[in-house]
Protein backbone atom coordinates (compact mmCIF):
# COMPACT_ATOMS: atom_id res chain seq x y z
CA UNK A 1 0.00 0.00 0.00
CA UNK A 2 1.13 3.44 -0.92
CA UNK A 3 1.58 6.29 2.26
CA UNK A 4 -1.08 8.59 0.75
CA UNK A 5 -3.36 5.29 0.43
CA UNK A 6 -2.66 4.10 4.25
CA UNK A 7 -3.42 8.02 4.89
CA UNK A 8 -7.05 7.78 3.51
CA UNK A 9 -7.18 4.69 4.98
CA UNK A 10 -6.47 6.09 8.47
CA UNK A 11 -8.49 9.32 8.08
CA UNK A 12 -11.57 6.99 6.95
CA UNK A 13 -11.18 4.39 10.04
CA UNK A 14 -11.05 8.20 11.91
CA UNK A 15 -13.83 9.30 10.68
CA UNK A 16 -15.94 5.94 10.57
CA UNK A 17 -14.74 5.00 14.33
CA UNK A 18 -15.59 8.26 15.91
CA UNK A 19 -19.03 8.25 14.12
CA UNK A 20 -19.81 4.67 15.46
CA UNK A 21 -18.05 5.41 18.96
CA UNK A 22 -20.83 8.43 18.86
CA UNK A 23 -23.58 6.68 17.47
CA UNK A 24 -23.42 3.92 20.40
CA UNK A 25 -23.08 6.63 22.77
CA UNK A 26 -26.24 8.59 21.56
CA UNK A 27 -28.31 6.00 21.53
CA UNK A 28 -27.18 4.61 25.30
CA UNK A 29 -28.16 7.92 26.28
CA UNK A 30 -31.40 8.21 23.88
CA UNK A 31 -33.53 8.89 26.84
CA UNK A 32 -31.56 11.68 28.33
CA UNK A 33 -31.12 13.47 25.53
CA UNK A 34 -35.37 13.58 24.82
CA UNK A 35 -35.87 17.41 26.03
CA UNK A 36 -39.15 16.32 27.03
CA UNK A 37 -41.45 13.09 27.61
CA UNK A 38 -45.02 12.56 25.66
CA UNK A 39 -48.10 12.75 27.42
CA UNK A 40 -48.63 9.15 26.70
CA UNK A 41 -45.41 8.41 28.53
CA UNK A 42 -46.33 9.84 31.61
CA UNK A 43 -49.31 7.76 31.32
CA UNK A 44 -47.50 4.36 30.91
CA UNK A 45 -45.27 5.90 34.17
CA UNK A 46 -42.31 6.43 32.05
CA UNK A 47 -41.07 9.67 33.42
CA UNK A 48 -38.41 10.12 36.35
CA UNK A 49 -39.86 9.47 39.53
CA UNK A 50 -39.21 11.92 41.99
CA UNK A 51 -37.47 14.74 40.35
CA UNK A 52 -38.80 17.46 38.01
CA UNK A 53 -39.12 16.77 34.28
CA UNK A 54 -40.19 18.70 31.51
CA UNK A 55 -44.04 17.13 28.87
CA UNK A 56 -44.73 18.26 25.97
CA UNK A 57 -47.90 18.52 24.04
CA UNK A 58 -50.65 20.53 22.89
CA UNK A 59 -52.78 22.62 24.89
CA UNK A 60 -56.38 20.97 24.41
CA UNK A 61 -59.04 23.11 23.20
CA UNK A 62 -61.53 25.17 25.98
CA UNK A 63 -59.21 23.78 28.60
CA UNK A 64 -57.69 26.92 29.74
CA UNK A 65 -59.41 28.65 32.97
CA UNK A 66 -57.49 30.96 34.39
CA UNK A 67 -57.64 32.15 37.97
CA UNK A 68 -59.61 35.71 38.04
CA UNK A 69 -57.31 37.80 39.84
CA UNK A 70 -54.32 35.99 39.89
CA UNK A 71 -51.82 34.17 37.69
CA UNK A 72 -52.67 31.09 38.92
CA UNK A 73 -54.34 28.63 35.88
CA UNK A 74 -54.58 25.20 34.81
CA UNK A 75 -55.47 23.65 31.32
CA UNK A 76 -55.38 20.04 29.55
CA UNK A 77 -51.77 18.83 27.84
CA UNK A 78 -52.62 16.11 25.10
CA UNK A 79 -50.82 14.11 22.68
CA UNK A 80 -54.23 13.11 20.90
CA UNK A 81 -53.81 9.95 22.90
CA UNK A 82 -54.01 10.84 26.30
CA UNK A 83 -54.74 13.74 28.70
CA UNK A 84 -52.35 15.70 31.31
CA UNK A 85 -54.19 18.28 33.84
CA UNK A 86 -51.52 21.00 34.35
CA UNK A 87 -51.39 23.29 37.04
CA UNK A 88 -49.18 26.82 36.93
CA UNK A 89 -48.57 30.16 38.36
CA UNK A 90 -46.58 32.73 35.87
CA UNK A 91 -46.21 34.27 33.21
CA UNK A 92 -46.37 32.68 30.10
CA UNK A 93 -44.80 32.96 26.38
CA UNK A 94 -46.15 35.36 23.81
CA UNK A 95 -47.13 31.87 21.93
CA UNK A 96 -49.17 30.38 24.25
CA UNK A 97 -52.84 29.64 23.11
CA UNK A 98 -55.30 26.67 23.07
CA UNK A 99 -53.96 24.56 20.09
CA UNK A 100 -50.55 25.30 20.68
CA UNK A 101 -47.76 22.51 21.30
CA UNK A 102 -45.81 23.37 24.66
CA UNK A 103 -43.27 22.08 27.08
CA UNK A 104 -43.81 22.24 31.14
CA UNK A 105 -41.02 21.70 32.93
CA UNK A 106 -42.48 20.34 36.25
CA UNK A 107 -43.54 17.45 38.57
CA UNK A 108 -46.09 15.18 38.73
CA UNK A 109 -47.98 14.92 42.06
CA UNK A 110 -50.02 12.08 43.49
CA UNK A 111 -53.57 12.98 42.56
CA UNK A 112 -52.16 13.66 38.57
CA UNK A 113 -51.82 16.99 38.16
CA UNK A 114 -48.70 18.06 37.06
CA UNK A 115 -47.96 21.49 38.92
CA UNK A 116 -45.60 23.38 36.16
CA UNK A 117 -43.05 25.86 37.75
CA UNK A 118 -41.99 27.03 33.46
CA UNK A 119 -44.45 26.63 30.47
CA UNK A 120 -42.58 26.71 27.30
CA UNK A 121 -43.71 27.54 23.77
CA UNK A 122 -43.30 25.10 21.11
CA UNK A 123 -43.14 26.46 17.52
CA UNK A 124 -44.30 24.67 14.57
CA UNK A 125 -42.38 24.44 11.29
CA UNK A 126 -45.41 25.83 9.82
CA UNK A 127 -44.92 30.01 8.67
CA UNK A 128 -47.61 31.33 6.91
CA UNK A 129 -49.56 35.07 6.48
CA UNK A 130 -52.75 35.73 9.15
CA UNK A 131 -54.99 35.37 6.07
CA UNK A 132 -54.07 32.42 5.05
CA UNK A 133 -53.92 30.66 8.45
CA UNK A 134 -57.61 32.30 8.62
CA UNK A 135 -58.63 30.67 5.42
CA UNK A 136 -57.24 27.16 6.66
CA UNK A 137 -59.33 27.34 9.75
CA UNK A 138 -62.36 27.42 7.98
CA UNK A 139 -61.37 23.55 6.88
CA UNK A 140 -60.06 22.23 9.82
CA UNK A 141 -56.34 20.35 8.89
CA UNK A 142 -55.21 17.28 10.31
CA UNK A 143 -53.05 18.76 12.68
CA UNK A 144 -55.81 20.38 15.27
CA UNK A 145 -58.82 17.86 14.34
CA UNK A 146 -59.51 15.85 17.37
CA UNK A 147 -58.36 18.61 19.55
CA UNK A 148 -61.56 19.40 21.30
CA UNK A 149 -62.00 16.33 21.90
CA UNK A 150 -61.53 13.35 24.52
CA UNK A 151 -58.51 10.92 24.63
CA UNK A 152 -58.45 8.13 21.79
CA UNK A 153 -56.95 5.58 23.09
CA UNK A 154 -54.96 6.38 26.23
CA UNK A 155 -53.38 2.98 27.52
CA UNK A 156 -54.52 2.52 31.18
CA UNK A 157 -53.14 4.04 33.87
CA UNK B 1 -7.54 16.54 -14.71
CA UNK B 2 -4.35 16.28 -12.39
CA UNK B 3 -2.86 19.05 -13.91
CA UNK B 4 -5.33 20.82 -13.49
CA UNK B 5 -5.62 19.98 -9.79
CA UNK B 6 -2.12 20.02 -9.11
CA UNK B 7 -2.08 23.67 -10.99
CA UNK B 8 -5.08 25.02 -9.31
CA UNK B 9 -3.34 23.78 -5.66
CA UNK B 10 -0.25 25.80 -6.28
CA UNK B 11 -0.06 28.72 -4.17
CA UNK B 12 0.80 31.87 -6.88
CA UNK B 13 -1.40 30.65 -9.50
CA UNK B 14 -4.44 30.09 -6.83
CA UNK B 15 -3.90 33.62 -5.35
CA UNK B 16 -4.10 35.38 -8.45
CA UNK B 17 -7.11 33.16 -9.89
CA UNK B 18 -8.55 33.60 -6.22
CA UNK B 19 -8.41 37.69 -6.43
CA UNK B 20 -9.78 37.56 -10.05
CA UNK B 21 -12.90 35.22 -8.68
CA UNK B 22 -13.65 37.55 -5.53
CA UNK B 23 -16.01 39.42 -7.27
CA UNK B 24 -18.04 37.03 -9.13
CA UNK B 25 -19.11 36.37 -5.52
CA UNK B 26 -19.17 39.81 -3.92
CA UNK B 27 -21.58 41.24 -7.04
CA UNK B 28 -24.24 38.47 -6.52
CA UNK B 29 -23.99 38.36 -2.86
CA UNK B 30 -24.65 41.83 -2.26
CA UNK B 31 -27.82 42.12 -4.93
CA UNK B 32 -29.36 38.95 -3.29
CA UNK B 33 -28.67 40.34 0.90
CA UNK B 34 -29.75 43.53 -0.91
CA UNK B 35 -33.14 41.84 -2.42
CA UNK B 36 -33.87 39.42 0.01
CA UNK B 37 -33.29 41.75 2.91
CA UNK B 38 -36.05 44.45 1.64
CA UNK B 39 -38.50 41.91 0.67
CA UNK B 40 -38.08 40.06 4.08
CA UNK B 41 -38.49 42.97 6.12
CA UNK B 42 -41.02 45.08 4.03
CA UNK B 43 -42.86 42.90 1.44
CA UNK B 44 -43.42 39.34 2.85
CA UNK B 45 -46.14 39.44 5.25
CA UNK B 46 -46.25 39.06 8.94
CA UNK B 47 -46.65 35.19 10.13
CA UNK B 48 -49.95 34.67 11.96
CA UNK B 49 -48.74 33.52 15.20
CA UNK B 50 -45.19 35.40 15.54
CA UNK B 51 -46.45 38.62 14.06
CA UNK B 52 -42.92 40.55 12.64
CA UNK B 53 -40.59 38.35 14.46
CA UNK B 54 -40.46 35.61 12.45
CA UNK B 55 -38.43 37.93 10.25
CA UNK B 56 -35.34 37.26 12.33
CA UNK B 57 -34.73 34.05 10.16
CA UNK B 58 -33.79 36.14 7.27
CA UNK B 59 -30.74 36.43 9.31
CA UNK B 60 -30.73 32.92 11.66
CA UNK B 61 -31.41 30.28 9.26
CA UNK B 62 -28.53 31.60 6.34
CA UNK B 63 -26.29 31.83 9.23
CA UNK B 64 -27.19 28.56 11.13
CA UNK B 65 -27.17 26.70 7.24
CA UNK B 66 -23.34 28.65 7.06
CA UNK B 67 -21.92 27.82 10.38
CA UNK B 68 -22.50 23.78 9.68
CA UNK B 69 -21.71 24.40 5.91
CA UNK B 70 -18.34 25.68 6.47
CA UNK B 71 -17.94 22.84 9.26
CA UNK B 72 -18.00 20.59 6.21
CA UNK B 73 -15.86 23.15 4.13
CA UNK B 74 -13.34 23.04 6.62
CA UNK B 75 -13.52 19.10 7.88
CA UNK B 76 -13.05 18.13 4.33
CA UNK B 77 -10.09 20.49 3.67
CA UNK B 78 -8.67 19.26 6.19
CA UNK B 79 -9.09 15.93 5.47
CA UNK B 80 -8.05 16.46 2.18
CA UNK B 81 -5.01 18.11 3.16
CA UNK B 82 -4.02 15.22 5.46
CA UNK B 83 -4.53 12.20 2.63
CA UNK B 84 -2.63 14.14 -0.32
CA UNK B 85 -0.43 16.79 1.45
CA UNK B 86 -1.64 19.82 0.18
CA UNK B 87 -0.70 22.56 1.79
CA UNK B 88 -3.52 24.96 0.03
CA UNK B 89 -6.17 22.48 1.60
CA UNK B 90 -4.99 22.78 4.99
CA UNK B 91 -5.12 27.23 4.30
CA UNK B 92 -8.45 26.23 3.00
CA UNK B 93 -9.12 24.79 6.51
CA UNK B 94 -7.33 27.60 8.48
CA UNK B 95 -8.94 30.44 7.29
CA UNK B 96 -12.47 28.92 7.12
CA UNK B 97 -12.72 28.25 10.69
CA UNK B 98 -13.40 32.10 12.12
CA UNK B 99 -15.69 32.23 9.32
CA UNK B 100 -17.87 29.23 10.71
CA UNK B 101 -17.19 30.38 14.14
CA UNK B 102 -18.95 33.78 13.90
CA UNK B 103 -21.75 32.23 11.79
CA UNK B 104 -22.07 29.83 14.12
CA UNK B 105 -22.31 32.72 16.93
CA UNK B 106 -24.78 34.47 14.98
CA UNK B 107 -27.32 31.72 14.42
CA UNK B 108 -27.01 31.39 18.42
CA UNK B 109 -27.42 34.61 19.28
CA UNK B 110 -30.66 35.51 16.87
CA UNK B 111 -32.29 32.18 17.74
CA UNK B 112 -31.60 33.17 21.42
CA UNK B 113 -33.06 36.97 20.39
CA UNK B 114 -35.97 34.80 19.31
CA UNK B 115 -36.78 32.41 21.55
CA UNK B 116 -36.69 34.84 24.62
CA UNK B 117 -40.42 35.83 23.70
CA UNK B 118 -41.58 33.37 21.49
CA UNK B 119 -40.58 29.91 23.41
CA UNK B 120 -40.29 31.95 26.86
CA UNK B 121 -36.66 31.72 27.37
CA UNK B 122 -33.41 32.70 26.02
CA UNK B 123 -31.49 29.67 26.56
CA UNK B 124 -32.15 26.01 27.82
CA UNK B 125 -29.85 23.72 28.95
CA UNK B 126 -30.28 19.87 27.92
CA UNK B 127 -31.83 20.82 24.55
CA UNK B 128 -30.24 19.09 22.15
CA UNK B 129 -30.47 21.34 18.56
CA UNK B 130 -29.19 24.06 21.19
CA UNK B 131 -26.76 22.37 22.47
CA UNK B 132 -25.30 20.34 19.88
CA UNK B 133 -24.71 23.90 17.87
CA UNK B 134 -23.12 25.46 20.97
CA UNK B 135 -20.98 22.56 20.88
CA UNK B 136 -20.07 23.50 17.51
CA UNK B 137 -19.27 27.02 18.16
CA UNK B 138 -16.36 25.36 20.90
CA UNK B 139 -15.14 22.89 18.71
CA UNK B 140 -14.59 26.07 16.00
CA UNK B 141 -12.63 27.90 19.07
CA UNK B 142 -10.91 24.44 19.90
CA UNK B 143 -9.75 24.38 16.32
CA UNK B 144 -8.68 28.02 16.14
CA UNK B 145 -6.88 27.57 19.81
CA UNK B 146 -5.59 24.67 18.72
CA UNK B 147 -3.36 25.97 15.55
CA UNK B 148 -2.35 28.96 17.43
CA UNK B 149 -1.00 26.99 20.07
CA UNK B 150 1.65 25.22 16.99
CA UNK B 151 3.72 27.74 16.09
CA UNK B 152 5.41 25.03 13.59
CA UNK B 153 2.56 25.47 10.50
CA UNK B 154 3.08 21.98 9.42
CA UNK B 155 2.39 20.05 13.02
CA UNK B 156 -0.42 22.36 13.93
CA UNK B 157 -2.11 21.58 10.05
CA UNK B 158 -1.79 18.01 10.85
CA UNK B 159 -3.28 18.20 14.87
CA UNK B 160 -5.72 20.72 13.95
CA UNK B 161 -6.80 18.88 10.81
CA UNK B 162 -7.95 15.52 12.85
CA UNK B 163 -9.50 17.60 15.33
CA UNK B 164 -11.95 19.19 12.46
CA UNK B 165 -12.50 15.58 11.26
CA UNK B 166 -13.51 14.31 14.41
CA UNK B 167 -15.87 16.84 15.34
CA UNK B 168 -17.66 16.47 12.02
CA UNK B 169 -19.71 13.67 13.19
CA UNK B 170 -21.29 17.06 15.19
CA UNK B 171 -22.60 18.27 12.48
CA UNK B 172 -25.01 15.76 11.56
CA UNK B 173 -26.47 15.54 14.86
CA UNK B 174 -27.11 19.09 14.58
CA UNK B 175 -29.47 18.63 11.78
CA UNK B 176 -30.75 15.60 12.73
CA UNK B 177 -31.43 16.60 16.41
CA UNK B 178 -35.05 17.94 16.01
CA UNK B 179 -35.90 14.82 14.63
CA UNK B 180 -34.36 11.66 16.65
CA UNK B 181 -34.84 13.41 19.90
CA UNK B 182 -37.92 15.59 21.24
CA UNK B 183 -36.66 18.93 21.41
CA UNK B 184 -37.95 22.69 21.59
CA UNK B 185 -36.54 23.35 18.42
CA UNK B 186 -39.37 23.60 15.60
CA UNK B 187 -38.25 21.00 12.60
CA UNK B 188 -37.24 22.08 9.62
CA UNK B 189 -39.74 24.21 7.67
CA UNK B 190 -37.79 24.14 4.18
CA UNK B 191 -35.87 20.79 3.65
CA UNK B 192 -39.19 18.35 4.32
CA UNK B 193 -41.48 16.32 3.26
CA UNK B 194 -44.24 17.66 0.89
CA UNK B 195 -42.42 20.78 0.30
CA UNK B 196 -41.38 23.97 2.23
CA UNK B 197 -44.19 25.03 4.82
CA UNK B 198 -44.07 28.45 4.17
CA UNK B 199 -45.82 31.14 1.93
CA UNK B 200 -44.18 32.04 -1.33
CA UNK B 201 -44.45 35.62 -0.55
CA UNK B 202 -42.04 34.48 2.63
CA UNK B 203 -40.14 32.30 1.33
CA UNK B 204 -38.09 33.81 -1.67
CA UNK B 205 -36.87 36.01 -0.11
CA UNK B 206 -35.34 33.96 2.19
CA UNK B 207 -33.84 31.60 -0.75
CA UNK B 208 -32.52 34.61 -1.77
CA UNK B 209 -30.79 35.49 1.50
CA UNK B 210 -29.65 31.44 2.02
CA UNK B 211 -28.01 32.04 -1.14
CA UNK B 212 -26.95 35.44 -1.21
CA UNK B 213 -24.96 34.99 2.91
CA UNK B 214 -23.60 31.76 0.55
CA UNK B 215 -22.13 33.68 -2.20
CA UNK B 216 -20.76 36.29 0.61
CA UNK B 217 -19.77 33.55 2.46
CA UNK B 218 -17.48 32.36 -0.38
CA UNK B 219 -15.92 36.38 -1.15
CA UNK B 220 -14.55 36.26 2.57
CA UNK B 221 -13.09 32.69 2.12
CA UNK B 222 -11.52 33.47 -1.05
CA UNK B 223 -10.01 36.62 0.93
CA UNK B 224 -8.95 35.03 3.76
CA UNK B 225 -7.20 31.93 1.72
CA UNK B 226 -5.38 34.47 -0.02
CA UNK B 227 -4.49 36.00 3.26
CA UNK B 228 -3.66 32.92 4.48
CA UNK B 229 -1.37 31.83 1.23
CA UNK B 230 0.72 34.95 1.68
CA UNK B 231 1.92 34.37 5.32
CA UNK B 232 2.26 31.03 4.39
CA UNK B 233 4.29 31.75 1.48
CA UNK B 234 6.41 35.03 3.26
CA UNK B 235 9.50 33.17 2.51
CA UNK B 236 9.44 32.11 -1.29
CA UNK B 237 10.50 34.11 -4.18
CA UNK B 238 7.30 34.60 -6.06
CA UNK B 239 5.65 36.40 -3.20
CA UNK B 240 8.76 38.56 -2.97
CA UNK B 241 9.10 39.15 -6.97
CA UNK B 242 5.24 40.06 -7.07
CA UNK B 243 5.60 42.86 -4.20
CA UNK B 244 8.76 44.04 -5.51
CA UNK B 245 7.30 44.34 -9.17
CA UNK B 246 4.27 46.06 -7.89
CA UNK B 247 6.67 48.48 -6.17
CA UNK B 248 4.92 48.44 -2.24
Amino acid sequence: MKPRQQRMLAVGLVVIGVAIATGLSLQAMKDSMMFFVSVTEVAEGKYPENRNFRVGGLVRDGSVQRDAGSLEMTFKVTDLRCDLDVSYSGVLPDLFREGQGVVAHGRLEDNGVFVADEILAKHDENYMAPEVADSMADHVTDQTAGLSEGPLECPSQ
Amino acid sequence: MWKFIHKLASPPHFYGLAASMIPWFVVPGLFLVAYGAYAGLFVAPMDYQQGDAFRIIYVHVPSAYLSMMTYMIMATSAGIGLIWRIKLAHAVAAAAAPIGAWFTFLALATGSIWGKPMWGTWWEWGDPRLTSELIMLFLYFGYMALRGAIDDTAKADKSSAVLALVGAVNVPIIHFSVEWWSSLHQGPTLVRKGGPAMDTAMLYPLLAMILGFTFLFGALLLRRVRAEVLYRERRTRWVREMILSKGT
